[in-house]
């Protein structure tokens, strides 16, 4: 009796992950009507919105979005478990054989308190605050105070994007705070009046105009502009894109078409980011 | 292999659900140690311990300075918290009016309620700020013991209230016979006599504070470091993975899966010292 009981609820189980994984595999781009979008959470708000408006216009479609990452929205598409990756960084050579698609341009910009007297920070400053050889305002034109430094958690590409810019090795960064996505960067920043962070424009723009206390620094004497950012002369600014494999099926297509159309240029404006279209 | 007295159908039934949960759990264990596998046949063992830090993107895994950051607040919030839960208990239990009593459980019962992601973000902009005045940087070692002291604070002081409640009225009667007073009779009669129920409490409660992840993820800084001080950020295993789950692949993320292994050992290992030193039923 006791051997049956066992094999049962092993079998039992079994079957449960089987169905499990069953569910899984339908949503892996063959069903005509679901997508899923997952990847990057920075583009993941934006995403969503453009997802919204799309399934509004086209009630037969459900969308999921789900965030984790640019490397995580890269290898979803590769498994073939997700329609669309969202990748906040440009291609790099080893994403051979994917195609990306810009949706909207973003800035990394870097945020002090807004009570901070601090007006700008040259690129050698930034590098030393991080590496932690300045590590007091009074050095870089503030008050005799020691320096917050707020970073990214590994694996996310906005860290990348900063580490790239200012060459340097993650490794080398020594931070006091480890930070997972925007807001928490924000509300960090916001909270401590001797901290610096880098988020992305979008998150900062909008924080400033609900009147949370940062300031956006300008870099290299570039402020973080609509214009800059687009033009490409803000020094850390980069595309955000959608990512597919392969050739397109009608649905992917249709979204990415719908994606990168005038039709949600407001979407993208009101995220403080910039439309691809002029 | 296993014997069990033939009871009728609810007797199968219940060795049914009981079979069901043991074997999730021996699933959830295979199922860690499956995902941790591609790591441990990487890289050596103690490169856990040995290695120059935790960046995975450069092939360095050392987990020592988180599993001394998850014990530091656990550690740090246990001792705080024991001693005001179990006196919180006492005085609903005997000090206080029945009316208050009842008010005052409800009160804990409704703190034991409050959603973790809650309590992390009253932590990230109320305490943090408070701290970073006194010392910056502000979130820190300091920040996570606080805010898991005041969450497993309830778990304590429920089971220890509980515990004290089904004490025999003989032991009361003892004791005034003998002309104790209330507190020497709580310290010396009722709480010796509910050891195994404060143990089973402070076990429940650790387990807890092992386990948190959201308001530690946003109070301690999570930097990677040991601490040189209570006010230094501290990165705590659940945080870490966390943090970089989502975003991890390969070797990183069976890295993550170890470190989750880890968790796993020392909560087993905390549950099997707690049978030991009591004879109260598991929980």
């Amino acid at each position: 009796m006791s051997g049956r009981v066992i094999a049962g609820v092993f079998l039992g189980l079994s079957l449960g992950l089987q169905a499990c994984s069953t569910l899984q595999a339908s949503s892996s781009g063959n069903a005509p009507q679901k997508l899923v979008i997952t990847g990057s959470s920075t583009v993941a708000p934006i995403a969503s919105e453009i997802a919204k408006r799309y399934e509004a216009q086209n009630p037969q479609v459900r969308i999921d979005v789900q965030t984790g990452g640019s490397s995580r929205g890269i290898a979803d598409v590769r498994q073939q478990v997700a329609d669309i990756g969202m990748v906040s960084r440009a291609a790099k050579s080893e994403d051979q054989g994917l195609n990306f698609h810009t949706i909207a341009k973003d800035g990394v910009v870097v945020i002090v308190h807004r009570d901070n007297p601090i007006q700008r920070l040259t690129r050698q400053q930034i590098t030393d605050i991080y590496t932690d050889q300045l590590n007091n305002w009074q050095d870089a034109g503030g008050k005799s105070q020691a320096i917050t430094v707020v970073n990214k958690a590994e694996g996310r590409s906005t860290l990348e994007v900063f580490t790239q810019h200012f060459q340097l090795k993650s490794s080398q960064i020594k931070a006091d705070v480890v930070i997972g996505d925007n807001e928490q960067g924000i509300k960090t920043v916001a909270g401590n009046p001797l901290a610096i962070g880098y988020v992305s424009v979008g998150a900062a723009k909008v924080n400033v105009e609900q009147g949370t206390p940062i300031k956006v620094l300008p870099l290299e004497g570039i402020q973080a502009t609509a214009q800059t950012v687009r033009d490409g002369s803000f020094p850390l600014s980069r595309p955000l894109n959608l990512v597919t494999q392969g050739s397109l099926n009608p649905q992917q297509q249709k979204f990415i078409d719908f994606a990168q159309s005038s039709q949600v240029k407001d979407i993208v404006q009101e995220q403080s980011l910039v439309p691809v279209q002029e | 292999m296993f014997r069990f007295k033939s009871e009728g159908p609810g007797a199968v039934l219940l060795q049914l659900l009981a079979l069901g949960s043991g074997a999730i759990l021996l699933l959830i264990l295979g199922f860690l140690i499956w995902e941790t596998l591609p790591i441990l046949r990487t890289i050596s063992l103690d490169q856990f311990w040995r290695d120059p830090g935790w960046h995975p993107s450069e092939q360095s895994y050392n987990l020592t300075p988180m599993i001394l950051g998850t014990l530091g607040v656990t550690v740090g919030a246990v001792s705080i918290a024991t001693p005001l839960g179990i006196l919180s208990a006492v005085f609903c239990q005997y000090y206080a009016p029945k009316g208050l009593a009842q008010i005052y459980r409800r009160l804990i019962e409704l703190l034991a309620g409050i959603p973790s992601v809650v309590y992390g973000l009253w932590g990230l902009v109320v305490l943090v700020p408070l701290i970073a005045k006194v010392q910056p940087p502000g979130p820190s070692l300091l920040a996570g013991i606080l805010i898991l002291a005041l969450m497993i604070l309830p778990t304590i002081a429920l089971v220890t209230d509980a515990s004290l409640a089904s004490i025999p009225p003989t032991y009361w009667q003892g004791s005034a016979a003998l002309g104790l007073g209330t507190w020497a009779t709580v310290q010396g009669v009722c709480l010796p006599a509910i050891r195994s129920g404060i143990l089973t409490a402070i076990m429940l409660a650790t387990a807890r504070a092992l386990g948190e992840t959201m308001a530690v993820l946003m109070v301690c800084g999570n930097v990677v470091q040991v601490p040189n001080s209570i006010f230094a950020p501290v990165r705590t295993l659940t945080a870490n993975i966390a943090l970089e789950m989502a975003y991890a692949l390969d070797l990183h993320r069976s890295a993550l899966f170890a470190s989750g292994l880890v968790l796993m050992l020392v909560v087993t290992g905390l549950v099997m010292f707690t049978d030991r030193w009591t004879d109260a039923p598991e929980v």
